[in-house]
C-alpha cells in the first residue's frame, strides 16, 4: 500500500488554512446584508479578511485548530491500521509545522500532549469499507472548541419549552439552541441537527451531517422545509455575527434522522463556527485530488 | 478610530463606552482557563500552596497586569524549538468560562482591560464597575488577521501549562477590539440575549 503520509499533511493543511469555497460565499453575501459602519459588518469584513489572509500564509484560519475528525471510506482489502498510521504521522508533522495548535489535553493530569496525539480517540478517525473498484477519500473536518461547547442534546418531550416528540418539538429546541449560543459560539453559524438515535449516534450524526456542502437540503420534504425555515427563524433572532445584533446568525441548518428506541427521543445540536472547515481528498490510483 | 496605549488610566478606562470599536498598543499577556485557575488557586483564595517557579512567575507578571490587559487567547506558535517564538494564528477564546473567576483576577491584579469574544456575566459587570475595567470584544476566529498585530513575543511563563494555556507576553500594535462591557454597568452582550429571547418568545407561541 502506498504511503500517503505527505498527501494527508496537505489535506490537513489545506483544511485549517484555507476555507471552502461555498462557505466563503455565503461569509461574503453575509457581509452586504449589514448595515454598513455597523459592528456586525466589521465583524464579518474582518473575517473575510481573515481568510484571505489566512489562504495567503497558509497559517491557521483560527488559533484553535479544533478537533480533527476524519472519516475515510477506503477500498475493500485496504489496511486500516496502516491509514490510522499515516493519519497520526501527518497529524504530529501538521503540529510542527504549526498549521494545527498542539490540543490535545489528557482530561486527568491536565497535560497537553504537544502533538495533537492522545490516547487512540484524538484524531477521530471513522472508517467505511467501501468496494475494492472504488477510490479511497478521506474527509477531514475541524470543529473548534468554542462552538462544541454550545452544542446542546435535549430529550424529548421538554416541558419547560412546550416541545413534543415531533418535529414542532424539534423546532422548539432547535431554536433555545441557539438563543443560548448568542455569540459563544462564534456566529454566524452551521447548525447540525440529529434527531433520533442513541445519545452517542445521536451526536455523531449531527456532526456527520455537517459534511454536506452549504445548502445542501435534505431528501425529505418535510425537513428540507424544517431547515429552511430554522435559518429563517434563527436569523429573526437578530443575535448577528459575534453576537453583536445584526441579520446573519445561521448560515445554514442541516437534519438528519436516525431510528431511536421507543423510550427515547434525542435532538442533538452541533453548532459550527463560521470557520467551517472541511475538506476531502480523493486517492484513485497515483492521483489525489483535493476538493 | 480611538487608539488607546497600554498601561491604560482609570481615566481612559472610564471614558470608554459599549459599542465603541478601538485598537491597543503596548504590552500585553495571554491567559485563559489553566492561568485563571492558577491565579485564584494560589495566590487569591490561596487553596494551594506556591510551588515550583509560582512566585517568580508571580513577580514577573504583577507589574505586567498593573493597569494592564489580560488576552484570553491560546495562540498557534511557530518557533518552538529554537524560542523564537512568533505569533502565527492568535484570535480571542471563548471567554464566559472565566466568569467565575475574572472579577477576582482583575481586581487583585489591578488590571484594566480583558479581551476575548462572546462577552461574559453579571459578576465580571460588576466587577468593570468597581474595578474599574473594560470588556474588549476581538473577532472571533479572526487569527491570522489578529496575529499581524502581534509585533513581538516577548517572554513565556508557563510553558507547561501547554502552549495554548501559557501566559505569552507579547507587544502588540493596533491590535483591533470594540467594547462590549464598560465600566458603567452597560453590556451589550445582555442586551442581545434580551432582545434575541423576547423574539424568542414570540417564535416558541407560534405553531
Amino acid at each position: 500500500m502506498r504511503n500517503l503520509t505527505q498527501e494527508i499533511l496537505e489535506l490537513i493543511r489545506r483544511t485549517s488554512t484555507d476555507l471552502p469555497n461555498d462557505v466563503e460565499t455565503r461569509l461574503r453575501a453575509a457581509v452586504e446584508k449589514e448595515a454598513p459602519g455597523s459592528a456586525a459588518r466589521g465583524a464579518l469584513e474582518t473575517i473575510v479578511k481573515n481568510i484571505e489572509l489566512s489562504r495567503k500564509n497558509s497559517t491557521p484560519l483560527c488559533q484553535d485548530t479544533g478537533t480533527p475528525i476524519f472519516y475515510v471510506h477506503y477500498p475493500e482489502g485496504m489496511s486500516t491500521r496502516a491509514l490510522k498510521k499515516q493519519i497520526r504521522e501527518a497529524m504530529a508533522e501538521a503540529t510542527r509545522r504549526s498549521y494545527m495548535r498542539p490540543n490535545a489535553v489528557d482530561a486527568i493530569y491536565d497535560k497537553n500532549s504537544g502533538n495533537n496525539l492522545g490516547g487512540d480517540e484524538f484524531p477521530y478517525i471513522h472508517f467505511d469499507e467501501v468496494d475494492a473498484d472504488q477510490p479511497l477519500t478521506i474527509e477531514l473536518m475541524l470543529k473548534g472548541g468554542g462552538c462544541e461547547n454550545v452544542g446542546i442534546q435535549y430529550s424529548l418531550p421538554n416541558s419547560q419549552l412546550g416541545a413534543g416528540r415531533d418535529l414542532k418539538g424539534v423546532r422548539k429546541v432547535v431554536l433555545d439552541a441557539v438563543q443560548k449560543a448568542q455569540g459563544q459560539g462564534c456566529a454566524p453559524g452551521i447548525l447540525g441537527v440529529a434527531i433520533g438515535g442513541d445519545r452517542g449516534s445521536s451526536y455523531y450524526a449531527s456532526k456527520e451531517v455537517l459534511f454536506s456542502k452549504m445548502g445542501t437540503r435534505n431528501e425529505d420534504p418535510q425537513l428540507a422545509e424544517l431547515e429552511e425555515r430554522l435559518t429563517d427563524e434563527a436569523n429573526q433572532m437578530g443575535i448577528g455575527p459575534m453576537g453583536f445584533g445584526g441579520e446573519t446568525t445561521v448560515l445554514d441548518t442541516k437534519i438528519t434522522g436516525l431510528h431511536r428506541l421507543p423510550a427515547s427521543y434525542f435532538v442533538s445540536v452541533s453548532y459550527m463556527c463560521w470557520a467551517y472547515r472541511r475538506r476531502k481528498m480523493t486517492v484513485s490510483g497515483e492521483e489525489v485530488i483535493y476538493d | 478610530m480611538r487608539e488607546i496605549t497600554i498601561p491604560i488610566s482609570d481615566e481612559t478606562i472610564r471614558s470608554l463606552k459599549v459599542g465603541e470599536p478601538v485598537t491597543l498598543t503596548g504590552v500585553m499577556m495571554t491567559g485563559r482557563d489553566a492561568v485563571h485557575k492558577w491565579m485564584i488557586d494560589t495566590f487569591i483564595k490561596q487553596t494551594r500552596q506556591p510551588q515550583g517557579d509560582d512566585l517568580e512567575v508571580y513577580a514577573a507578571i504583577k507589574p505586567l497586569l498593573d493597569h494592564g490587559v489580560i488576552y484570553h487567547c491560546g495562540p498557534v506558535v511557530a518557533g518552538l524549538d529554537t524560542k523564537e517564538y512568533k505569533f502565527v494564528a492568535a484570535g480571542p477564546t471563548t471567554s464566559i468560562r472565566e466568569e467565575p473567576y475574572q472579577a477576582d483576577v482583575m481586581k487583585h491584579f489591578n488590571a484594566r482591560g480583558v479581551i476575548g469574544k462572546g462577552g461574559m456575566g453579571p459578576k465580571t459587570l460588576a466587577g468593570c464597575q468597581e474595578v474599574p475595567f473594560v470588556y474588549f470584544h476581538a473577532i472571533g476566529g479572526a487569527a491570522s488577521y489578529i496575529a499581524q498585530s502581534v509585533q513581538k513575543v516577548l517572554g513565556v511563563y508557563k510553558l507547561d501549562f501547554g502552549v495554548p494555556e501559557a501566559m505569552w507576553v507579547i507587544e502588540v500594535k493596533e491590535f483591533p477590539v470594540v467594547v462590549t462591557m464598560d465600566s458603567h454597568g452597560g453590556s451589550q452582550h445582555a442586551v442581545i440575549d434580551e432582545k434575541s429571547r423576547k423574539v424568542f418568545e414570540e417564535l416558541l407561541a407560534k405553531a
